[in-house]
């Protein structure tokens, strides 16, 4: 017993020590300008942005970037609590803006990314080629068949993705009146294999899609025409029947971050490339085998004009 | 001789009402099917009053003082312990905590334990995870020493008083059989995401095993003692803490490793909700599709939990009373020269190695002939795992899935609950029946009947494939002694990493959901089937051998049947685990309430419907449970069913 | 060794014959045969091979309908030899012929068939199958062999009348007392009607009252069935009560074999003669063993009883007279027997005038 208290006092005596000698420590090795939480959304377009930014921030302006692998709507959670400084690839979300922005003002848009997204309802290019009616929605019905697999039982599959990403597909299919039924593959990962599985074994499929993104230059893939999109169609997401609308990405930070982010805030508010610098990166990180921080080097290295643009 | 109560066989009254009953179901369902059907809608009115709710705590959050008091108290309490814990660890810096551990290793276990904790530590550095692995250990930290706060005192209490202990029981078998998924969201939308709100999520999943292995102890300290000490004139205080607090302490450590081990295992799902550690890497795998990643960060999280049980196992056998008196404890000399290695080495670690970084020239990684195998496996057995697929999808849950949602939901709901009358009796039936009510009026019964499909469909397959390998390895040592160490690994990997090489597999499937579920639920099963069958007695056995059974004969009328009990344990094990992973397997595509579960936590306009997902997988669990475990218990009230039943609803650490 | 043993060659040929059984256990046992090595005593045989010699050398014949009994000590190798003779063990060497079959040679499903119709086993823990109904456990047997359900639960149904379990058929064993359990265990080894029955000592685990009740009731059946049968025991008077013919084992190998009487009377060595020690001599020897030739002042006018009486029968005879009891086979006297031999009789060894 005794011999134990003897022990316990030499512990708290050595944690003592220690946290002296990290207290010294912390002093020598602290250069950051501060930290900035970058918010990851799941896709690799976005990865390729984070990639960037965060290689810049860190190996140009000095600052330490925590990286936050998180879903959209969470993400924008994020600004209220505190955990997360940017989004840097803001898909629409207008009830969350209106949440965020307008409402409890934790947020604010920091301008665009120069990247247009594209959403849509796509088709392999063989299935076109063999049936060129197959891109007008209202001729789905009739190769429904076609699509049928082994979980979507009597209707044709739909391939959703993952059930984070702004969709409203089953609402579509519902008041299209198609006859289909949407099976989530839960990543955009897996979306891509079955993409490049389906264009591999000729196998049908019709799935969510979308631009930019690497895959595009290797898969080709054609829109199916939806009823077009007008201002306010898809604002009741139950009654919603037209295609997605064409997204000028742009940036959400932080209203704190914005205003004690120095450099890093005026930096990313200048962030801003085109939809191919996006898929060079990210192809670099899918298939070329880089981490993002290597892809990220390749990229800036090879590209200081645009963004020298971007120093504040 | 014969220790278990008498089994009886169904006697002949209830197999005439088993057979009634399929009749008349099928009767009823050839005339109604399709109709009374509860199709899914997205907009039921449920979802909308909880998005009313979500919306009501997202707006008065700042505003409404007794939600401002709970979240900032709470967040503020547990985002200092977390940043408390990971500030430690992260100061001693990697040579000073890897040195450190190896001496604690060494103080406590011996030379073997400090090699084990000094070699894990480093595979940390080496697989290039020591920050996440950092953060999971201080996570978890944080996390048990809320649990212990809070579940040894009412295990005490839970030991002391019967009555009370009986109170709380269901509390806590609703704690471990609700799948752990199913709370995320609830909880994130309270105390938003972040560290606070994983260490809450953890401690609901942490504090049953510290509750009920401390109320263990106190009640395992031998009656004449506590009876000797009354009589001397103890005060409950005395009692308490000179006798049954001293004579329980091996027992409440061995609670803390339980503690520990399942907060590690759930500590690593919350990084849904932006929880920092490993469980990172898991979820970031799971979006890239890369197997690879994921066992790396799997590899890691099993060395942590290898470490952490190795050290506080070897601790509960140090503080044994009975034996702290004969075992030597390490000597002065050794003490000093552990805390002299230790200073040396965080000085070290401080002052010479730069900035604390972990060499990355010294690394080593799984992913590329993980991905490599992975890769291989799916290009040239495709013709294997599409046949498995189809054949199961085709063959079972289709069908199953199509009756269960196309027949009327009372012919469903009266089924199942006669079934449970049939099984187990009339309470489990009375409870079956309310949990169907239930999720009637959550409105989710289309879901809940898909979820119940792969539910079923896995533990049939979870069944079959633990009784196969079960029986093989009661009759061969060789094949056990092999089995063995995968079983271990296989209980401690965390869940999420079978999602990964399933979708590899099969796709995006229900089916994958159910693979990843039955790699999750079926060591345990494994385990109990060769136990049951192994402990069936030598004379029995014998006495079949020399009636001249062939060893078919001897598996089907003599082994099987005795190992029933196990065999009812591993069922009602298997179903609960099987729950827990095909809800998960909602990442995967697998549907039901986990897509639910799942959507409505990242997009808002699903979570009152991902919230109704959460309360209907509950209510199927319990349904579940109470159904496996009636089984169990008016079949055999054997020993190692009972001895089942405090831990029987407990998912494997991991 | 084996002095005073009747002679056993009666011609017939045995049911039985067990001839140089060898069972080893360990890595020896595969490699042993014709070596050297099995001269060694079991302790150097251990030493040297680390193996373990259960059962040494033992040969004997069980005849038609006989009781035979193999006493011994635990770890004297009975349990051994018995599962030997029915391959629940495997025999290292030597032959076991059933019949003149060569049981080792026997395949699987020969060895099979042989259990199933000609052999059947009761155990020490009666190995009842605790989810069976008794009348379900006593079908086992005819369930494995194939029988149809009607026939084998009427066969069923007979036995339990047999051992006195007709108003048990439907309970389950647990509900059963030990003593009922192990009738169960006899009910289902005799319904198969097989030609030799094993009986592992198979009321060792009861007490005492209940043991001499399940002895009367296997020397009832074995009267109405008459079954062969091999009875292992540790217990000198239960072998002494049923056995035809005895053999006493120990460290696996046959100290003695012969009749009751024969050990009683003449036991071959210390071992033996420790175990008979205590025995009733007057319950189980005859006259024989005891008679003295007559002497020329013997009164020769006594009461004359044939060799062949148990002592414990000439009692009251002899309580009744001074003069000492002729023992008379055919018209020849052969000696007589005094009161001084009956009293030593009763009283043990120390009483027998050398």
């Amino acid at each position: 017993m005794s011999s134990n208290k003897r022990f316990g006092r030499l512990v708290v005596g050595f944690v003592a020590v220690s946290l002296v000698a990290a207290a010294c420590s912390s002093g020598g090795s602290g250069g950051s300008k501060g930290t900035v939480n970058i918010a990851v959304n799941p896709w690799v377009g976005y990865e390729a942005d984070a990639a960037v930014v965060a290689y810049l921030l860190e190996k140009e302006l000095g600052y330490t970037v925590v990286k936050k692998d998180l879903a959209e709507d969470v993400s924008w959670q994020g600004f209220e609590s505190g955990e997360v400084d940017v989004i840097l690839e803001n898909w629409g979300h207008p009830d969350l803006e209106k949440t965020y922005i307008t409402e409890k003002k934790v947020a604010m848009d920091a301008g665009q990314t120069g990247n247009v997204g594209i959403i849509g309802w796509f088709v392999p290019k063989w299935m076109v080629d063999e049936n060129p009616d197959i891109t007008d929605y209202k001729n789905l019905n009739k190769y429904a068949d076609l699509f049928k697999t082994s979980e979507s039982g009597n209707l044709g599959e739909f391939l959703g993705t993952d059930p984070s990403y702004v969709q409203y597909d089953e609402a579509l299919i519902t008041n299209l009146g198609l006859n289909f039924k949407v099976r989530f593959t839960g990543s955009e990962a897996a979306t891509v294999e079955a993409i490049k599985q389906a264009d591999a074994q000729k196998k049908p499929l019709l799935a969510y899609w979308w631009d930019p993104h690497w895959l595009n230059a290797v898969v080709p893939l054609v829109r199916v025409n939806l009823p077009a999109y007008t201002a306010g169609c898809d604002a009741d997401l139950e009654k919603v029947a037209c295609d997605y609308p064409e997204y000028k990405l742009n940036k959400i930070i932080r209203v704190g971050f914005n205003e004690k982010g120095g450099d890093a805030a005026t930096f990313i508010k200048n962030f801003n490339w085109t939809n191919k610098d996006q898929n060079v990166v990210a192809d670099y990180i899918t298939n070329g085998n880089m981490t993002p921080e290597a892809a990220a080097e390749k990229w800036v290295k090879a590209n200081e004009a645009i963004w020298k643009a971007w120093m504040p | 001789m014969m220790s278990a109560i008498p089994r009886r066989r169904i006697p002949a009254t209830r197999r005439f009402w088993a057979v009634a009953l399929a009749i008349g179901a099928v009767a009823l369902y050839i005339a109604f099917a399709g109709q009374w059907t509860l199709p899914h809608n997205n907009d039921a009115p449920f979802f909308e009053r909880l998005n009313d709710f979500r919306a009501w705590i997202d707006a008065n959050r700042n505003s409404n003082p007794i939600l401002v008091v709970l979240i900032v108290g709470v967040r503020t309490a547990m985002g200092a312990l977390f940043t408390g814990y990971l500030g430690i660890l992260q100061v001693l810096t990697w040579p000073g905590l890897t040195v450190i551990a190896g001496g604690l290793g060494l103080l406590v276990g011996g030379r073997r334990l400090g090699g084990l904790l000094l070699s894990g530590f480093l595979s940390f550095g080496v697989l290039g995870l020591w920050d996440r692995s950092i953060e999971t250990l201080a996570m978890t930290f944080a996390a048990v020493t809320i649990s212990l706060l809070i579940g040894i005192p009412v295990g005490i209490q839970a030991g002391r008083s019967v009555r009370f202990y009986s109170a709380i029981r269901p509390i806590l078998d609703v704690m471990q059989i609700m799948p752990t998924y199913a709370y995320l969201a609830p909880f994130a939308l309270i105390f938003l995401i972040g560290p606070t709100t994983g260490a809450i999520v953890t401690l609901i999943y942490a504090i049953p095993p510290a509750v009920r292995i401390t109320a263990l102890g106190i009640r395992g300290v031998a009656p004449a003692t506590v009876e000797a000490a009354t009589s001397l004139g103890a005060t409950r205080r005395q009692l308490l803490a000179k006798v049954q607090l001293p004579m329980a302490r091996r027992t409440i450590v061995l609670g803390i490793n339980q503690t520990i081990m399942m907060a590690l295992s759930m500590v690593v799902i919350t990084a849904l909700v932006d929880t920092p550690g490993l469980g990172k890497n898991l979820i970031k795998a799971i979006q890239i599709s890369n197997v690879g990643v994921a066992f790396d960060a799997g590899l890691a999280i099993v060395i942590m939990a290898i470490m952490l049980d190795r050290l506080t196992t070897r601790a509960s056998e140090r503080v044994d009373p009975a034996r702290a008196g004969g075992a030597e404890g390490p000597s002065r000399q050794l003490r000093l020269a552990v805390l002299v290695a230790s200073v040396a080495a965080v000085l070290v670690g401080t002052f010479v190695i730069d900035g604390g970084q972990f060499p990355t020239t010294i690394g080593f990684s799984f992913r590329e002939p993980i991905n490599a195998a992975v890769s291989w496996v799916s290009l040239n057995l495709y013709f294997a795992t599409e046949w498995a697929k189809n054949a199961a999808t085709y063959g079972l849950i289709n069908p199953i899935q199509y009756t269960l949602t196309n027949a009327p939901w009372w012919l469903v709901g009266g089924v199942i609950s006669a079934l449970a009358v049939v099984v187990g009796g009339i309470r489990p039936a009375l409870i079956t029946a309310l949990c169907l009510l239930g999720i009637l009026g959550i409105q989710l019964w289309e879901h809940s009947m898909q979820t119940l499909t792969l539910v079923l469909v896995a533990t049939l397959l979870t069944l079959v494939i633990g009784l196969v390998l079960g029986i093989l390895s009661a009759r061969s040592d060789v094949f056990s002694a092999i089995l063995r160490p995968v079983l271990d690994a296989a209980q401690t990997m965390p869940a999420f990493v079978y999602l990964l090489p399933a979708v590899a597999l099969f796709g995006a499937t229900r089916f994958s959901g159910i693979v990843a579920a039955i790699i999750f639920a079926v060591p345990p099963v494994i385990r109990l089937v060769e136990i049951g069958i192994r402990t069936v007695p030598a004379t029995v056995r014998e006495a079949g051998v020399s009636a001249g059974a062939t060893a078919s004969q001897l598996l089907r009328k003599v082994e099987l049947p005795l190992a029933l009990p196990a065999l009812l344990v591993a069922t009602n094990q298997g179903i609960i685990l099987v729950l827990s992973m095909v809800v998960v397997g909602g990442l995967i595509g697998a549907g039901g309430l986990g897509y639910d579960v799942v959507a409505g936590f990242v997009r808002r306009d699903f979570f009152g419907e991902g919230l109704a997902a959460a309360f209907a997988i509950v209510l199927l669990g319990i349904m579940l449970d109470r159904i496996t475990q009636s089984a169990g218990s008016t079949r055999a009230r054997d020993p190692s069913a009972s001895a089942g039943d405090d831990t029987a609803t407990a998912p494997a650490a991991g | 060794m084996q002095t005073a043993q009747t002679d056993r060659s009666t011609g017939v040929e045995p049911t039985i014959a067990v001839r140089g059984l060898w069972k080893i256990f360990g890595p020896a046992e595969t490699k042993i045969s014709g070596s050297p090595l099995l001269e060694l005593s079991n302790s150097e045989f251990r030493l040297q091979t680390g193996s373990t010699i259960a059962v040494r050398d033992v040969s004997f014949d069980v005849r038609a309908g006989e009781v035979f009994v193999v006493m011994g000590l635990s770890g004297s190798g009975k349990s051994t030899l018995v599962r030997c003779l029915t391959r629940l063990i495997e025999p290292s060497l030597g032959q076991v012929l059933l019949d003149g079959e060569d049981i080792r040679a026997a395949d699987q499903e020969r060895l099979r068939e042989l259990r199933r119709r000609r052999f059947s086993m009761v155990f020490q823990n009666f190995g009842l199958l605790p989810h069976r109904r008794v009348i379900d456990n006593v079908a086992f047997g005819l369930e494995i062999r194939g029988d149809a359900r009607g026939p084998r639960l009427a066969r069923a149904r007979e036995m339990c009348e047999l051992v006195g379990l007709g108003t048990y058929m439907d309970s389950f064993p647990e509900q059963l007392s030990g003593g009922q359990q192990q009738r169960v265990g006899l009910a289902r080894a005799l319904a198969g009607d097989p030609e030799v029955m094993f009986f592992d000592e198979p009321f060792s685990a009861l007490d005492p009252l209940i043991r001499r009740d399940m002895q009367n009731e296997v020397i009832r059946l074995h009267h109405e069935v008459g079954k062969t049968m091999v009875f292992i025991t540790h217990d000198l008077a239960e072998a002494l009560k049923l056995g035809d013919h005895i053999v006493i084992m120990r460290d696996g190998r046959i100290v003695q074999a012969g009749s009751p009487e024969e050990l009683v009377g003449a036991p071959a060595d210390d071992y033996v003669a420790d175990f008979v020690q205590d025995v009733a001599k007057a319950n189980i020897l005859t006259l024989r063993w005891i008679m003295r030739p007559a002497l020329p002042d013997d009164e020769l006018d006594g009461p004359e009883f044939p060799p062949t009486t148990i002592i414990r029968d000439a009692l009251s005879v002899a309580a009744q007279t001074e003069k000492p009891i002729r023992v008379v086979e055919g018209d020849q006297l052969l000696g007589v027997v005094d009161r001084r031999q009956i009293l030593g009789a009763i009283t043990g060894p120390d009483g027998i005038p050398e």
